[in-house]
């Protein structure tokens, strides 16, 4: 099999569902033109999706005049650059939880801790951002960061013990350890961490701690961590010994007990990595807002679900999905602004992928064709979570 | 006991002209012929992947062929599905048998086939009936209230029997029906489809076995490479004409092996007590010692504590009682990796389970044990040149049958799954080794190619366990044989010179003598069949 085919054979599957998602979003928004203009507007999803992908990339391909539509590529500098920014930058924490959920499916766990251990990681870096606000910036952002990690490592480390040493299940678990995170953390910042002066409570000010500009409005050195923790991630996973024990518990638990390795170990080692690529996400988050609020809602630690079964668990899969993801994010205002499409239908298109994804075997039924099934399907983990226990 | 060569001529019963089945790449039959008499015991022999599955799933419904046709009694016949083909009378006994362990032996038997005394409610009493006629008719009294888990293994198949025999079977299909049996549960079931035949009753009968398919059938046909390469009457050919046939080159079937010179006891055991998942002890203090240079067979009817035994020695389970050295060094409830480094190699009984990681390739497979160890990692990094180097080496060497090193373990077949586990597990420097179920559905030709290599291994010094289901195996291999009944070890016998005979009536009852009642009452209702004439 040539790498091309052996691309397509694990992006087919993706790719539709994808395309099915954008298909059936561009019936709601069709349906959704009833509820500002008494007509049907059938070239309202046109309009949408060409506003989206501008409002993410600065790219044009369409006019609209009146009710004529001309084809006209076009391409704004200027724009493109702010709009590219915005991409990548809502893009880098997804790369980061989407990795937080992808390589806990090579070991067969299914984290649903994302949200939690980004709320831990990110109020880590936020107390210790307000402790060494007033340190010089590289001292002060490295150790916020070095503190949203370990936070996040620790909250990924409980779940991976309790299953390693008790046989909880990781998706009971981390389900209840996000609802613990999310309540203790809330009291926390409106009691002990309250800072007075603002109107509202939330923790101190990070100082020089706040995340870096390394570009453009919003370019922060988040994006580059997070680069450089795909290639990282790639180079363990596929290229060490130890990414092969993780995988091959993934694979074969029982395998893996007979070739020596360390169930037990491998299943705390890699929730507490997972914890820690969340755990950054949210210190990013938290660094680039500068302190921590009382209300800090977000929705990056669950879309990582989505990226890591859009990106099939693998790395570069992984950023791909990140980055369409962030682009819907990025887009999404210039889309509400032009086409007066509310901006939730990015989360509806964003369900739809993930139903679509789910039903693989449909897809692949339709499709006809010898796409390649990843053993262990990242599929396969989710639902085999519900089931048995692999210690 | 077989038949006169030259059967009475009448009309096949079922006639299969010229099947052609084709998948994507591989011609599964090509059009194959095959005919059985009414009151015929027609052996159907090939190897692994020789197309006997295929052909009988054909007949069973379950696949449809390209091209040729299916004729009962001479009349063309189109066979839509299993349904279908049990309403035209043709039955299938599987490998593993598909049966409900907590039901009741007639509750199995009316499963799918219920017999109603009314649209609402089953005639038990007729059901009944009708089971305890025709055990009697085929001399197999058996209680129809008994759940089928507390029976063995050899009653369950007679249950499965009665299954196709309830649902008025003519033509039987036994699926490699003695893999899981104790020779003397053999020749049992021997008597059964013999009578069965006689009562004109048409078997299809597929094994590996060679001395079992001389003894039973009428005819054999034999398939290789999806055609059929010729039938003989058992009269007229042998172990070494059938092997050959199948294989398509003369075969060894017995290999040579000198006399063993063992020297130190490497593997010395004692006292070991072992429970099973349930907590339950299945080893009761167990010891033995294997010597440098000598195989020791362990035999025993499946399920009679071997699994444990060697789940303990390999540090996949942790005893419960006694010792464990490895060359004079204290290795109780040490873990695999421990006992790895000890000098310790493992062919695991369960290949899929234990023995491979069938997502990953071949190459990945091959240094699954020693995936960490130079030359497979230089730095931090896996070698992925030395990983490929070797598994070329290693595909050459131990002739695995792959189109390269990269395909998914799971593409090879059986035979040469357990090559690559054999290849792995014999290149490693090793002090003891132990095989558990090393050629478990296995070919011939694999056989011996695997039996040569336990072989070389026990001359170069290994001290070897050889754990096996086929009594056959550990009787060829083994320099003693321990015999293993109910979690314990209740002989030691001498391997070149022990008899089938003794050592099967050990591993069914674990003493030399046949027991006047047997000790599974339930499972025993009649007399114990002495042997076929």
């Amino acid at each position: 099999m040539t790498s091309l085919r052996r691309i397509w054979a694990l992006a087919a599957i993706p790719v539709v569902s994808i395309l099915l998602a954008l298909l059936v979003g561009s019936l709601l928004i069709s349906a959704s033109s009833l509820a500002t203009s008494p007509s049907l507007n059938p070239l309202l999803p046109l309009i949408a999706y060409e506003s989206l992908l501008q409002g993410a990339t600065g790219l044009s391909f369409i006019d609209v005049t009146g009710g004529a539509i001309t084809f006209n590529p076009s391409i704004k500098p200027d724009q493109a650059a702010r709009a590219l920014t915005s991409t990548v930058a809502a893009a880098s924490p997804l790369v980061l939880t989407g990795l937080a959920v992808g390589v806990g499916f090579k070991a067969g766990l299914f984290n649903i801790g994302g949200t939690g251990q980004v709320l831990v990681g990110g109020f880590a870096a936020a107390l210790v951002g307000g402790t060494v606000a007033g340190q010089p910036a590289p001292v002060a952002v490295t150790m916020a960061i070095l503190a949203g990690a370990l936070g996040g490592a620790a909250y990924g480390f409980i779940p991976g013990f309790l299953k390693a040493f008790t046989g909880a299940h990781e998706v009971v678990s981390t389900i209840m350890l996000n609802s613990l995170a999310a309540f203790v953390i809330v009291g926390l910042v409106n009691d002990i961490f309250k800072i007075t002066g603002p109107s509202f409570a939330r923790s101190a000010d990070v100082g020089n701690a706040a995340m870096p500009i390394l570009f453009g409005r919003n370019g922060n050195l988040g994006i580059l961590i997070s680069l450089i923790l795909v290639v990282l991630v790639y180079v363990l996973i596929y290229r060490t010994p130890l990414g092969f024990e993780i995988r091959t518990v993934g694979a074969n638990p029982s395998a893996a007990r007979y070739a020596g390795m360390s169930p037990r170990r491998l299943v705390v080692l890699t929730m507490s990595l997972c914890g820690m690529f969340a755990g950054l996400a949210g210190a990013f988050e938290i660094l680039s807002l500068g302190y921590y609020p009382a209300v800090f809602g977000t929705s990056i630690g669950f879309s990582g679900i989505t990226v890591a079964l859009l990106g099939r668990a693998h790395p570069v899969g992984i950023l791909l999905a990140a980055i369409l993801l962030g682009a819907m994010q990025a887009g999404a205002p210039s889309m509400q602004i032009t086409a007066k499409v509310p901006i939730e239908i990015i989360d509806v298109i964003q369900g739809l992928i993930l139903l679509f994804l789910a039903a693989e075997s449909v897809i692949r039924h339709a499709l006809r064709s010898r796409t390649e099934r990843v053993t262990p399907g990242e599929i396969g983990t989710v639902s085999r979570s519900y089931g048995d226990s692999t210690t | 006991m077989t038949e006169s060569p030259s059967p009475p001529v009448t009309a096949p019963a079922l006639e299969m002209r010229a099947i052609t089945k084709r998948y994507p790449g591989v011609v599964a039959n090509d059009a194959i012929d095959i005919d059985v008499r009414p009151g015929e015991i027609h052996a159907l022999l090939g190897e692994n992947g020789a197309g006997k599955s295929t052909l009988m799933n054909i007949l069973y419904g379950l696949a449809t062929p390209d091209s040729g046709e299916i004729l009962l009694d001479g009349a063309e016949v189109r066979i839509g599905g299993p349904s279908d083909a049990i309403a035209r009378g043709i039955s299938m006994v599987h490998q593993h048998f598909m049966l409900v362990p907590v039901m009741s032996v007639a509750d199995n038997i009316l499963l799918g086939a219920e017999t109603m005394a009314n649209p609402i409610f089953l005639d038990r009493k007729e059901a009944h009936r009708r089971i305890v006629e025709l055990g009697t008719r085929f001399g197999f009294q058996i209680d129809p209230d008994v759940p089928v888990g507390s029976l063995s293994v050899g009653w369950q198949q007679r249950v499965e029997i009665l299954k196709a025999l309830y649902r008025q079977a003519r033509i039987l299909v036994l699926d490699e029906p003695t893999a899981v049996l104790t020779p003397q549960e053999t020749k049992e079931i021997f008597v059964v489809l013999r009578r069965l035949a006689d009562e004109g009753h048409s078997i299809i009968f597929i094994s590996h076995k060679l001395h079992e398919v001389l003894e039973i059938a009428d005819r054999i046909t034999v398939i290789r490479r999806g055609k059929v390469v010729g039938t003989r009457a058992p009269a007229e050919t042998n172990e070494d004409d059938l092997a050959a046939l199948m294989v398509g080159r003369n075969v060894q079937l017995v290999v040579d092996r000198g006399e063993s010179h063992p020297a130190g006891a490497t593997l010395v055991v004692s006292d070991l007590k072992v429970a099973d998942d349930r907590g339950q002890e299945s080893v009761n203090g167990v010891s033995f010692e294997v010597r440098a240079g000598e195989i020791l067979g362990v035999a025993g009817v499946a399920g009679n504590g071997q699994e444990e035994l060697v789940e303990a020695l390999t540090g996949l389970r942790k005893p419960t009682g006694g010792t464990v050295s490895m060359g004079g060094r204290d290795v109780t409830g040490a873990g695999p990796r421990a006992l790895q480094q000890q000098g310790m190699s493992f062919v695991p009984g369960d290949r899929h389970r234990f023995g491979l990681v069938l997502g990953f390739s071949l190459a990945d497979n091959l240094v699954l044990t020693q995936y960490d160890e130079p030359p497979y990692v230089k730095g931090l990094l896996r070698d992925e040149k030395a990983i490929a180097a070797w598994a070329k080496r290693a595909i050459a060497e131990y002739d695995i049958r792959t189109p390269s090193a990269n395909v998914n373990a799971s593409t090879l077949s059986g035979g040469n799954q357990q090559k690559a586990i054999v290849a792995r597990e014999f290149s490693r420097e090793l002090t003891v080794l132990i095989l558990d179920q090393p050629t478990r559905g296995l070919d011939v030709g694999s056989i011996e190619f695997i039996h040569r290599q336990v072989v070389a291994k026990r001359d170069e010094g290994a001290a070897i366990l050889l754990v096996s289901a086929e009594l056959d195996e550990v009787l060829e291999l083994a320099d003693r044989v321990a015999v293993m009944y109910r979690g314990e070890i209740v002989a030691v016998v001498d391997g070149p010179t022990a008899e089938r005979e003794d050592v099967g009536l050990l591993m069914a009852a674990g003493r030399r003598a046949i027991p006047p009642v047997a000790s599974d009452a339930v499972a025993e209702p009649g007399p114990t069949a002495t042997g076929l004439s």
